[in-house]
This record gives C-alpha cells, sequence and structure tokens, in this order.
C-alpha cells in the first residue's frame, strides 16, 4: 500500500480551477518536494490532502484512508504543517503541544512523553513556557513542525516549513528532514530550488494546477543547459584564437561568458555526453593557458524552473 | 475526557490567560449591579426577589454576549488556526460544540458571580428561593440561546467587528420578536397564523415567565431548540466557509 495516493485531484473556486487534476503515489522513505510559481496549486493540494478542503474532483488516500469519506483516520495517520504555521498565540508553546497531544488522543504521562519527544526533536526547550505571540518567526515555525512531528506521523506535510527562516534554522529543519525520510513518506512545498537539492528524493513542479515535471531532483538538474557545463576561470582573458577552438571541439555546443564583471570566466556548454571537462582541460593545457578554476556544474536549478513554469503560462 | 472536552478546556482556559474573561466579568457584573439598584430600583420596591436583576439581563446579554462570541470563529478564520485545527483529528460538530459550551460555562461563572446579590436579597427579606433559581435557570439558558446565535454569526466572517454588529442585530430580533419594532412592519401583510409564530418566538416572553418562577418546560425546550438550531447553522457555515 501507498502512504499517499492521489487520483485525478481537482479543486475550483467558482470559476477559478487552482487544481486541475493531480495524480500519484509516494511511498515510504521518499520525499516529495513541491514546486511552483505563487498560486501553482501547492498549498490547494496540501490543503485537501490534510482534509481541510474538499477536492472538487478525484480522491486522496493517506495510508488506505480516504481523505473525505474517512477524514479523521486520515488525519490521525498525518502530520501537517499549515503554511505560516499557525497556532493560537496567547497560549504558551507547551500547553499548546499539550492541547495537540491532548487531541490526537494522547493523556497524561504519555502525552507529556510525546510532547517532550517533539520538544527535543525541535529544539524548542528554550522557549516552552512563552506565549507563542511572542516568539521570533523561527520558533514559531519550529511550534508549527512540533506540532506536526508530535505524533510520529507515517506521513508528513509541511507547507513551506523554512519559509522566513534564518540559515541556519533553515539547515536545522533541512537536517530534521533528512533524518526522519527513512521512515516516513514526506511532502514539503518550497520556493526555494537549493532545498529540493538538499532534502527531496523526488521534485515535482506544480503550475496552474497541473504536474510539469514529476523526478529525481538530478533528473532535474540534467533538464539544465548547464547540466555538465565547464566553467573555466582564467588568471588573464583567454586569446579569440583560443576561445574560437575550443567552440570549435566537438565535445562543446558553444561558449558563454560567466557574465560577472570581475573575473574571466567562461561557461563551456557540452555537446552530449562527453566528458567535456577532459577536453577543455587537454586543450587550454596545450595552449599554456594558465587555468585559476575548473569546475563541472550540476545544473541550475531556477533556470529549469523558470524554463518549465514560464513555457506552461 | 473526549474531544470536546480537550477543545472546551482549552477555550475556557484561554478566558483567563487574556483579560478578556476579566473585563467581561467585572463589566458584567457592574451593569448588573447598576441595572438591579439604579434602574430596577431594587430597595424602594421593597419586595425581596430578583425581579429587578433578571429584568435587565436580557438586554444585558444584547451587547456583551456578541462581544464574547464574535471572536469564537472569525479570529481563528482570521489568524489561520482554524485550518491547524480541523486539520486535527477533530471533527466540526466537535469544535463546534466544545468552542460553545466553553463560552456558555464562560457566561454561567459571570452569572454564579452574581450570587451576592441573592445573599443580600435573603439577608433582607424572605424571598421566594425557587423562583430566584427559576431565573438564574432561565438566564443562563437565555444566554445559551443567544451564543448560539453569536457564535453562527461568528462563522459567517472574518471580522470580529462584523461578528458582533451582526449577532447583536439578530439577538435584538430575537428579544424584540413580541414587540412593535419587529410585528409592525410585518402585521399588515403577513397571515394570522404566521405572526403568531414570529411573536411565539420572542425571548423575552419565553425569559419573563421563567424569571417570574413559571418554570414552564416548553421555555425551557424553546431556549434548548434555537441552541441546536444555531449550533448546526454554525457547523454548516464553518464547513461551507472554512476556505475563504
Amino acid at each position: 500500500m501507498h502512504l499517499i495516493e492521489i487520483e485525478g485531484l481537482a479543486k475550483s473556486f467558482g470559476p477559478i480551477e487552482a487544481v486541475r487534476g493531480i495524480s500519484f503515489t509516494l511511498d515510504r522513505g521518499e520525499v516529495l518536494g513541491f514546486l511552483g510559481p505563487n498560486g501553482a496549486g501547492k498549498s490547494t493540494t496540501m490543503k485537501m490532502l490534510a482534509g481541510f478542503l474538499t477536492p472538487s474532483a478525484g480522491s486522496a488516500r493517506i495510508c488506505g484512508h480516504d481523505v473525505v469519506t474517512d477524514g479523521l483516520a486520515a488525519r490521525r495517520r498525518l502530520g501537517y504543517l499549515p503554511e505560516g504555521a499557525p497556532a493560537y498565540p496567547d497560549m504558551a508553546a507547551g500547553d499548546f503541544l499539550k492541547f495537540v497531544a491532548n487531541v490526537r488522543g494522547y493523556r497524561g504521562a504519555e502525552a507529556h512523553r510525546m510532547v517532550a519527544q517533539a520538544v527535543e526533536r525541535v529544539e524548542l526547550g528554550a522557549v516552552l513556557n512563552q506565549p507563542i505571540e511572542t516568539l521570533s518567526k523561527g520558533f514559531k515555525r519550529r511550534v508549527g513542525l512540533a506540532q506536526a512531528l508530535l505524533h510520529d506521523p507515517d506521513v508528513l506535510i509541511l507547507d513551506e516549513p523554512t519559509d522566513g527562516l534564518d540559515p541556519n534554522q533553515k539547515h536545522h529543519v533541512r537536517e530534521l528532514i533528512a533524518g526522519m525520510a527513512a521512515t516516513k513518506a514526506i511532502i514539503i512545498s518550497t520556493h526555494i530550488l537549493e532545498e529540493v537539492d538538499a532534502v527531496c528524493t523526488r521534485a515535482m513542479v506544480i503550475a496552474g494546477g497541473r504536474i510539469l515535471v514529476d523526478g529525481t531532483p538530478a533528473e532535474l538538474e540534467a533538464r539544465s543547459p548547464y547540466h555538465h557545463a565547464v566553467y573555466v576561470r582564467t588568471t588573464t582573458p583567454v586569446p579569440e584564437a583560443i576561445l574560437a577552438e575550443l567552440a570549435a571541439l566537438p565535445q562543446v555546443r558553444r561558449l558563454e561568458p560567466s557574465g560577472r564583471a570581475d573575473d574571466n570566466g567562461i561557461y563551456v556548454l557540452p555537446a552530449g555526453d562527453a566528458d567535456t571537462a577532459q577536453y577543455v582541460r587537454h586543450l587550454l593545457g596545450l595552449r599554456g593557458v594558465a587555468v585559476a578554476e575548473l569546475r563541472v556544474e550540476r545544473g541550475r536549478l531556477d533556470g529549469v524552473f523558470r524554463d518549465i513554469t514560464q513555457a506552461a503560462a | 475526557m473526549g474531544t470536546i472536552g480537550v477543545i472546551f478546556r482549552r477555550e475556557l482556559a484561554a478566558y483567563f490567560t487574556t483579560p478578556v474573561a476579566y473585563v467581561f466579568i467585572v463589566i458584567f457584573l457592574v451593569l448588573a449591579g447598576a441595572m438591579t439598584f439604579y434602574v430596577g430600583n431594587f430597595f424602594e420596591r421593597g419586595q425581596a426577589d430578583l425581579q429587578p436583576f433578571f429584568d435587565f439581563q436580557p438586554w444585558l446579554y444584547l451587547f456583551l454576549i456578541p462581544a464574547l462570541s464574535m471572536r469564537l470563529w472569525a479570529e481563528e478564520r482570521k489568524s489561520g488556526s482554524l485550518e491547524m485545527l480541523l486539520t486535527l483529528p477533530v471533527t466540526v460538530p466537535q469544535a463546534v460544540l466544545g468552542k460553545f459550551l466553553a463560552a456558555w460555562v464562560f457566561i454561567g461563572i459571570a452569572l454564579a458571580l452574581t450570587v451576592p446579590l441573592w445573599l443580600t436579597v435573603n439577608y433582607l427579606g424572605h424571598p421566594d428561593n425557587g423562583v430566584i433559581l427559576a431565573g438564574y435557570l432561565g438566564s443562563f439558558l437565555m444566554a445559551g440561546a443567544f451564543l448560539a446565535i453569536g457564535a453562527a454569526c461568528s462563522a459567517l466572517t472574518k471580522s470580529q467587528v462584523i461578528a458582533f454588529v451582526i449577532s447583536a442585530a439578530v439577538c435584538f430580533v430575537f428579544i424584540a420578536m413580541g414587540s412593535r419594532i419587529v410585528l409592525g412592519p410585518i402585521e399588515a401583510t403577513l397571515p394570522g397564523w404566521l405572526i403568531q409564530t414570529v411573536t411565539s418566538l420572542s425571548f423575552l416572553d419565553h425569559f419573563s415567565g421563567i424569571a417570574r418562577g413559571q418554570v414552564a418546560l416548553s421555555d425551557a425546550i424553546f431556549f434548548v431548540s434555537v441552541m441546536a438550531l444555531f449550533l448546526f447553522a454554525n457547523t454548516l457555515l464553518v464547513e461551507l466557509k472554512k476556505a475563504d
């Protein structure tokens, strides 16, 4: 059984079709990154999975429980962090988590243990007695994460879990997600492409309510024209003649200046699957050009993201 | 303790972690006292009962209960916490009942704090305590009905101000059902049986019976029915509008 099964899920608000038929399945051990411009339908899809919105068409199951007809059972197996990590601002963080534990059916010592465990996982101990409204954005987000993780659910759905966090906090949240990945099926939505690379085993680009691409982050990177491109920086500008020679190599599609004023960097875009770097290094060595830096690019996700979503628009 | 109980406890505790509870209780007690002694001429009447106290309760509730109920759903929707709450294993009817019961018990606490009035009247004379108890019961039931109306109105909107104004207006209509204000415009056009139906929905009529010690089951059933109806509407409204 798949932990998440979605079939032809659609949602319209009046005349606006926010989600137009999304289908996929997700298994234990997968971390799926939802990518897409604002208004793509990411949050709407997540809200339907979490049982907050009723789908206009199609169905979704969490651990085999339909989110509409068997919603309560589905929500028991699910941890959900809504966008912006809303909570009750007047409540102390610890009281709020205890409330969530109680609602989830844990009582007394067991509830206490669940809360303590979640607090430790997201490192919330220092602010446990503070009202949530007085917490910094990072801590508020962690309260939301603790709420979602509290019952150690099989399925986690996190809507922009790192939005608004500083780089250290982002790193911490990513580590947290990566640490849980093996035992759960996780969906996160994000605008940050490096995040997909850092934590996701699978990436899905959504725009206009449809899935445009579904693959591994590496597959997504491979769509970039810069995938396996060779970046070369030299101490002095490379003479025109040698540039022409480089461009003429059968393994090279074309050259592109790095676009930065302060260096002599050029991108050598590869033709086919050849190990272009080797040929570039060989030629430059032969012509006696002093190379300061030479590296192979993995591909630029933001470019891929732009190409995919703009082509669809 | 089921899910309703967990929500009930959180809601009730929330009143006391913010100034809402204290402001509400103090204002309620001050106004109830002022109405009883100054407007109701408690002493000048020379009678050992709480009639002047109960007579003003509907008017006190008219604006105090919407002030209490306006935040019930509007605030949750505005802050987004409704999405958090309803994606926990909680059904909408459980949330509706938990919130309603907490607010109702809170009003019950405020009402119970008027006990010094009851002690005073027992010190001064020999009132019929059965009548007074019936008055409290009637007042509590009527408060529940106002509260259910207020809760349903709060589910209509994200704006607490709008929720307050609409609840107060709807509550006023229910208070004044039997009076010229409501009956005047419809008397000429509507058939007699409908006018009678409208009149029979008057909170004032149902409450004044109980407050005078005539505890009719029908009055109690009336208030309970109003609560049930509006809580049902509340549930539907939350389901319908939660995503707006």
